[in-house]
């Protein structure tokens, strides 16, 4: 192709909007990287295609295998949670996703007959180092779960438990601090701060999230483990909690399951999309639900499936 | 949900189509009253331009449809996107048949005057680029697409040479001015549909490229 321009004389226009058409357009589409053809493997599962690796994580993930008795539940799966951030999770059911988030804080632990084989730290450390306590680790990666479940308790005492049995708070004054700033940084302090004797079944369901939410933050944790937190929830509840995750973003890093895609369009920066077990792809949120760069991850997110 | 959002799909497809065709029969006239110098021709052109616009309202009208109760992502929400510039690209190049069939207008009156440049080359490419970017479109081709764009810069030479052959003629029969200039703005129109022709065939590009996978050695 002849990007020469001969330029006789013409107008300015006419010669500024050549030459930036023909340049841009001869770099930028013919010889673009973009141009290499199919690979013709694409549509097999295997090494995770994307970017499932950051530069400063927070917790790290490689060669991660899951088995429930001899069942393989999750293949091989790396990759990096980034501090400050919103990752999610999506695929369809069973493809491994709730197991994979277990698997961030031990919850794995207690189902029986469960395997978790690879490695996976939280700021350099092994989790799955026979040394570690599961308690602690479980207060420092805190959960969330798809149904509101707050203790059978007042709403105060269910903020106030976790601080309380990890000693993170000398005296009185300091639990009801903590309760405070948790209720608050939920974005549930303005709604209860009167009834806080009230037991936490009593709120609605958006509220009880929120509770369960402020319950997680109330031990200080680094990472937020959320499986599709919002599922039983309408959409305005749905709608704070999720106002309530970009808040939370700025303390912590947070791992949300869902199976709302939209959800994770709005929610995360980044997406990974698990299959039968294997993890797909992993990008920024905005890439993935414009130009994914499986073939799977495409037919998931486009309903086309099955 | 699938299944019927397909059907939706394939129905905004048949009507982009149609509408490529509606253009494309509109530019083809204007070529023809282009050589014939046919002010008859030139007045169907500019009578009909409105079925071209009804069209383009209805496509935007599926397309915010199809964007508001599907939600598209991924190739879908391209493909949208895609067809929603489209629109707007096949709309202007209906415009511009307009604008050529009035050019030919004011030109016939004054058919006395003898100096003549021969757009017949010109048009021929131009119609021919817009063929093969609704070729590309319906065929998904890229190689295709690439060459409607290429092709865009013989149009652009044509062009040059239009303008410099005219600006002589203007230059030794200042008082033919207004024929002249008639004259020249029928290659800047011929220009802009070409131009149009490669946007379409730009968006067709930008439709297939998401979809290609950038990954070495993908096997485990």
């Amino acid at each position: 192709m002849d990007t020469q321009l001969s330029i006789i004389p013409r107008d300015q226009d006419e010669i500024e909007r050549i030459d930036v058409r023909s340049e841009h357009r001869m770099t930028n589409l013919r010889h673009g990287k973009k141009m290499e053809p199919l690979k013709k493997d694409r549509d097999k599962p295997g090494k995770t295609v994307g970017e499932p690796f950051v530069e400063y994580p927070r917790m790290t993930c490689r060669d991660v295998d899951v088995y429930y008795g001899d069942k393989q539940a999750i293949r091989n799966v790396s990759v990096d949670i980034a501090g400050n951030q919103v990752i999610s999770m999506i695929g369809p059911s069973g493809c491994g996703k709730s197991t994979f988030l277990r698997c961030l804080n031990r919850m794995n632990d207690t189902i029986e007959g469960c395997r978790v084989a690879g490695e996976i730290t939280l700021d350099g450390m092994n989790i799955y180092d026979k040394h570690v306590d599961v308690v602690p680790l479980r207060a420092q990666v805190g959960m969330v779960f798809q149904k509101p479940n707050p203790f059978p308790k007042s709403i105060y005492d269910n903020v106030a438990y976790g601080p309380k049995i990890h000693g993170l708070s000398r005296n009185r004054l300091e639990l009801d601090e903590i309760v405070e700033s948790s209720l608050k940084k939920a974005g549930l302090w303005e709604e209860v701060k009167d009834q806080l004797n009230q037991p936490g079944t009593s709120l609605s369901g958006g509220q009880q999230q929120r509770l369960c939410i402020a319950r997680a933050i109330a031990v200080g944790p680094e990472v937020i483990l959320m499986d599709e937190p919002c599922s039983a929830l309408d959409p305005i509840a749905t709608g704070r909690i999720e106002d309530l995750i970009h808040e939370l973003r700025r303390q912590f890093s947070i791992v949300i399951v869902t199976h709302s895609m939209q959800q994770a369009a709005r929610v995360s920066q980044r997406t990974a999309y698990f299959h039968l077990g294997d993890l797909i792809e992993v990008g920024q949120t905005d890439q993935v639900f414009t130009s994914p760069r499986h073939r799977l991850t495409q037919d998931y997110i486009t309903g086309r499936i099955g | 949900m699938a299944k019927h959002f397909d059907r939706e799909l394939e129905k905004l497809k048949k009507k982009i189509l149609s509408l490529g065709a509606l253009v494309e029969e509109r530019v083809y006239l204007a070529i023809k009253a282009i050589e014939n110098r046919d002010p008859d021709l030139a007045k169907r052109i500019i009578r009909s331009d409105h079925e071209i616009d009804e069209t383009e309202v209805e496509v935007e009208e599926e397309c915010l449809k199809i964007l508001a109760l599907y939600q598209p992502v991924a190739v879908d929400l391209r493909f949208i996107v895609a067809v929603i510039k489209i629109n707007n690209d096949l709309e202007r190049i209906g415009d511009e048949a307009v604008n050529i069939a009035e050019r030919i207008q004011s030109i016939a009156k004054r058919s006395t005057f003898s100096f003549h440049f021969d757009y017949t080359e010109m048009a021929e490419i131009a119609a021919a680029m817009l063929k093969q970017s609704l070729d590309a479109l319906v065929n998904l081709d890229i190689d295709t697409a690439f060459r409607v764009i290429t092709m865009d810069d013989e149009v652009d030479d044509i062009q040059r040479n239009a303008y410099s052959q005219i600006k002589q003629a203007m230059r030794e029969h200042p008082e033919e001015m207004t024929y002249l200039i008639n004259l020249y703005l029928i290659s800047r129109h011929l220009e802009r549909v070409a131009d149009h022709a490669t946007n379409i065939a730009e968006e067709v590009v930008y439709l297939i490229e998401g979809e290609i996978v950038r990954h070495e050695d993908f096997n485990s």
